[in-house]
């Protein structure tokens, strides 16, 4: 998901060609507190009037206890992005609020209740407590990222490279997040001249279970795809075993083996979703030649 | 929509056009235009320009814009957020639904 500033016509004219899965348009802290309307009649104007292909559309909101969120939901629920992002969720109420205000704006603009999604950002110590709660707050949500610069501030530390502060927020992130069916995105990676550790970073989060990273600079969409990317010898294996399964369902046998290991129900369920991760980005790719 | 002050919005980065907007006295809209593509979209980018303040209401108004290669899209979110500012009005009106 690359981050684009709202109030930045060029970088949101050529935001589709570097290649991200999806696209968030920001009207919140890239946006100076004087250019929140300007930024606001950019972003709902090139929703309406320019064409990003297949990429998923983000736009990322001010929280509502701002003042600023329901100006900003006026325009973009009408706008139709396929996703608004709630800044700042610290509890199930945040999110809820958010909801109804989506749903009021959705009737009033006669488009079908439900058809925008939500995805809240999770950026305080609170908010990572309430994280399980958050999760399973609206059927809109599509996915709860971590929000890390807010919250290493709400803990009083920093960010390090190897992103001890994180782990908590991570692991009660990721857990929510898959306890409730949804997506779990990471933060960003801020050093942008630190190639190798974002790669770092994202094998990590990759491994802990998220499903994508938030990106600042295009420079970081190509190593994050090779990460996320299933590698040749892990689909080699992931095909031999759907293989052996249908062998060994077409024997009428409910008990499969590939080399003497037996391939219980786990095995299988991850196998399969490699194989449409890998499918997933073939289908990007062909879409973006 | 009526002009009641100066109303400035845009950059002078490269895609984006600042459009100023000041109160007029008599009826219409007396529009200067700068820009580096005049010769093949100067037409294009009074028309927007125009339109946009059409719709919004304004019907006398001194225009001042300078481009900078903007897409049509974002010359008429300039030349909103100039109006409204210049009208100080936040009764934004959000019409369009993307399909």
């Amino acid at each position: 998901m690359l981050f684009v500033p709202g109030n930045n016509p060029g970088m949101i004219r050529d935001a589709h060609i570097y290649g991200s899965d999806s696209i968030m348009f920001d009207l919140e802290d890239s946006v100076a507190i004087t250019e929140k309307d300007a930024a606001r009649f950019l972003v709902y104007n090139a929703l309406t009037k320019l064409h990003y292909g297949k990429k998923e559309l983000v736009v990322r909101i001010n929280d509502l206890s701002s003042g600023l969120g329901i100006a900003d939901l006026e325009a973009i629920v009408r706008a139709q992005p396929d996703v608004i992002r709630l800044p700042k969720t610290d509890s199930a109420k945040d999110v809820i609020e958010c909801e109804r205000e989506i749903e009021r704006i959705e009737r009033e603009a006669g488009i079908p209740v439900g058809k925008t999604g939500m995805m809240a950002a999770i950026e305080s110590a609170n908010g990572v407590l309430n994280a399980k709660e958050i999760a399973f707050a609206s059927k809109r949500l599509i996915g709860i990222a971590l929000g890390a610069e807010d919250y290493v501030t709400d803990l009083k530390t920093t960010r390090s490279p190897e992103g001890i502060e994180l782990m908590f927020a991570r692991g009660m992130i990721v857990n929510a997040a898959k306890a409730a069916g949804i997506m779990a995105l990471d933060t960003v990676y801020s050093d942008v001249n630190n190639e190798e550790g974002f790669v770092a970073e994202a094998t990590m989060i990759r491994k802990m279970g998220f499903d994508g990273k938030s990106v600042i600079n295009p420079r970081q969409i190509a190593p994050l795809h090779a990460v996320f990317t299933p590698s040749e010898k892990d689909l080699t294996k992931a095909r031999a075993i759907m293989d052996a399964i249908a062998e060994a369902n077409a024997r009428g046998s409910g008990v499969a083996s590939l080399k003497g290991k037996m391939i219980d129900k786990p095995v299988v369920a991850r196998a399969q979703y490699l194989l449409e991760m890998a499918e997933r980005a073939k289908t990007i790719t062909v879409e973006e030649i | 929509m009526d002009i009641k002050k100066t109303g400035v919005a845009g950059t002078m980065e490269s895609s984006d056009i600042i459009v100023r907007i000041e109160p007029k006295e008599t009826e219409g809209i007396e529009l200067e235009l700068e820009s580096a593509v005049m010769q093949q979209y100067g037409k294009q980018i009074e028309r927007v320009i125009r339109e946009t303040l059409g719709e919004l209401g304004v019907t006398r108004a001194y225009v001042n814009a300078v481009d900078k290669g903007a897409l049509d899209c974002t010359v008429a979110a300039r030349t909103s957020a100039a109006a409204y500012r210049a009208a100080e009005s936040s009764d934004y009106v959000w019409k369009e639904v993307r399909i």
